[in-house]
């Protein structure tokens, strides 16, 4: 009984605030905490509004080109990480963790700073949509190849052996065998560093440049000039693109397992 | 022609081609494998004869895996040459051998249906896609496993899998199948079967299996030839019954079957028989083995099996006295513990009469252990 109270509690604590952005996104009040009415003119507002659709654009260009990035590269990392010997691995699979675990402001900090450095000699480090890429990159290919590596572990060796043994070469035995066992891991990290690089706001709010805007980063400068509803429309939109993203991923899974 | 021949062992065919490389599957000289400070292959050769079931005996830990997966090549020798067909292999690397594996876990891709196992190796040699789908076809017949042909490994039985690792091997149509422990993860009636039909798949197609196995009865029933295997060596290799019958080592004496035995001093030689001293009293012993020398005065040891020994017979030689210590009945047979002098004895007697059987506990009898039984060990 009282474990359930906790649970209503806490689901409580979870979505109120979310109900609450989504109930008054509909609010035809302008200003305050009052209802006026129900509307659904905020949402045609935001689609009148230039910079929340540039916003929203960069903000899918960023994550999906990141997240192609890092989970290729993430992926050849575990599965270097896995099947390699060489000087000072474990001191690399322990580095490995660091960007994981490092306060995600001291990661923007640094990246700033490096890439002003870079910018000496390189153009290509102007702030922007590129810089934002790199910085998304550099901190998602840790979740990506960790969470390969451990699908990799649980792999039973015995299976790429019989595969050699039936004559496929290494480039075979990684292509019918190994990455369609792993490719639920590689789907899992790449979906992990989606949803890190579409959330994210410390890293690209210091690594972007004129005219490279995410979401986080436009809903946090309008917040500054007051909660608007249209805001809470943006939101709402964004709340219902992660529960449909959630549902179709549970969706393809378990159409996988059958 | 010889390619295809299969040449029963001990046959004249088999001893007159045996010099001949051709008749050899596997040839492997000298293969030495160290795991770090550990031997384990020590300097080991056996020649496999094509069209032979060969098998790999031995406890954990004796080698024969090692040996299987160095002529797999999915590991490789420190020392030594393999050869494979009469071609050196030591520097092939696995995809390219004509040899297939049984895994002893099976190894079935979980992410293919039974058919997309068996044709694998196959599709990977890019084979035609209709000579594929003709040996695939041809070969879940032979082994039966056309009815669940799509399902996945998952939604199988231990002894579908086993047929399918089987069919995944055969249909490359190797030159020597390797089967590391295949049938251990089965239960015994399975096991039976299996072993049957197996022998008969390797009959039927002649090609080379090499079987490695930890269960001495399983290799008895199943091989041409046995290798016995300990602590990285090969202890004795020859054909099943000559291995029973006439075990060289101490080793291979308790490891296949039981033995009893029997220390003493060589008294006398005459001819090939020798007369040695023991605990028991005075035992004439025929020399079985012709390269075996036997000097006067040599400490050797005498191996019996139990089955050999018989009671209350009336031979003048050989006779020991036995106090009845133990019995235990097992329907076909009954198995004695006997106490002759300050050692004890196994021996046992096969339920042949009606009714009640052999000796009683504290019976004494006279145990007769014939001349020919007794078998010198080399250690």
């Amino acid at each position: 009984m009282s474990l359930n109270f906790i649970a209503a509690l806490l689901y409580l604590f979870l979505y109120a605030p979310l109900a609450v952005v989504i109930v008054y996104s509909f609010n035809a009040a302008r200003f305050g905490a009052g209802w006026s009415g129900f509307t659904t003119k905020w949402y045609g507002a935001l689609w009148e509004n230039s910079l929340a659709l540039s916003a929203t654009k960069n903000t899918l260009l960023l994550a999906v080109s990141s997240t192609a990035i890092a989970t290729v590269l993430g992926t050849m990392l575990g599965y270097g990480m896995n099947r390699f010997r060489f000087p000072g691995k474990a001191l690399f699979g322990w580095f490995l963790y660091v960007p994981v675990f490092i306060p995600d402001i001291v990661m923007a900090v640094a990246m700033l700073l490096f890439y002003s450095l870079l910018r000496k000699w390189c153009s290509l480090f102007e702030l922007g949509l590129t810089t934002m890429i790199l910085a998304h990159v550099t901190f998602q290919i840790p979740f990506v190849a960790i969470v390969v590596r451990s699908r990799l572990v649980g792999l039973d060796p015995a299976l790429e052996e019989a595969a050699g043994d039936l004559g496929a070469n290494e480039w075979q035995t990684f292509r019918h065998v190994t990455l369609p066992l792993i490719l639920p891991g590689i789907v899992a990290g790449g979906m992990l560093a989606f949803t890190l690089s579409l959330d994210d706001f410390v890293v690209s709010f210091f690594t972007s440049g004129p005219g490279a805007t995410t979401l986080p980063i436009l809903i946090y400068s309008s917040v500054k000039r007051g909660i608007t509803p249209d805001i809470n429309a943006l939101s709402t939109l964004i709340v219902l693109a992660s529960i449909a993203g959630t549902v179709v991923v549970t969706l393809l899974q378990r159409t996988k397992k059958v | 022609m010889q390619e295809k021949l299969v040449v029963p062992p001990g046959s004249e065919t088999e001893k007159q081609s045996r010099n001949e490389p051709e008749v050899y599957a596997i040839q492997a000289e000298n293969l030495v494998r160290r795991f770090g400070d550990v031997e384990a292959l020590s300097h080991v050769s056996v020649s496999i004869r094509k069209g032979e079931f060969f098998s790999l005996l031995g406890p954990s830990g004796c080698g024969k895996t090692t040996l299987l997966r160095i002529i797999a090549g999915l590991d490789h020798c420190d020392e030594g040459i393999l050869k494979i067909a009469g071609r050196d292999a030591t520097q092939i690397p696995a995809h390219k051998r004509p040899v297939n594996t049984v895994f002893q876990s099976y190894a079935l891709f979980p992410h293919l249906s039974v058919r997309d196992n068996v044709a694998f190796g196959l599709r990977m040699k890019k084979v035609a896609i209709e000579e594929i789908t003709k040996r695939v076809e041809r070969i879940m017949a032979l082994v039966e496993i056309t009815a669940f042909a799509e399902r996945r490994p998952g939604q199988l039985s231990g002894g579908q899998k086993q047929r399918v690792a089987l069919a995944r091997a055969l249909v490359n149509e190797p030159e020597v199948l390797l089967l590391d422990e295949p049938l251990g993860a089965l239960d015994l009636k399975l096991r039976k079967q299996l072993q049957v039909e197996l022998s008969q798949l390797q009959r039927r197609l002649g090609i080379t299996f090499i079987f490695v196995t930890h269960d001495q009865e399983e290799a008895l029933v199943m091989s041409d030839r046995i290798a016995v295997m300990n602590a990285g060596k090969i202890e004795q290799l020859d054909g099943v019954e000559d291995l029973y019958e006439r075990p060289r080592t101490r080793f291979v004496a308790q490891f296949l079957g039981s033995c009893n035995l029997v220390e003493g001093v060589v008294r006398e030689v005459t001819g090939a028989v020798a007369s040695v001293q023991t605990t028991m009293g005075d035992l004439r012993v025929e020399i079985g083995d012709a390269t075996r020398k036997v000097c006067v005065g040599e400490k050797i040891t005498l191996a019996i099996r139990p089955e050999k020994m018989h009671f209350n017979s009336k031979v003048a030689e050989n006779q020991v006295k036995a106090v009845v210590r133990d019995s235990i009945y097992s329907g076909a047979e009954t198995q004695y513990r006997l106490e002759a002098g300050e050692r004890m004895l196994n021996a046992c007697a096969l339920n042949s009469r009606v009714g009640s059987q052999g000796l009683n506990v504290g019976e004494t009898v006279l145990v007769h252990l014939p001349a020919d039984a007794l078998i010198i060990l080399n250690d």
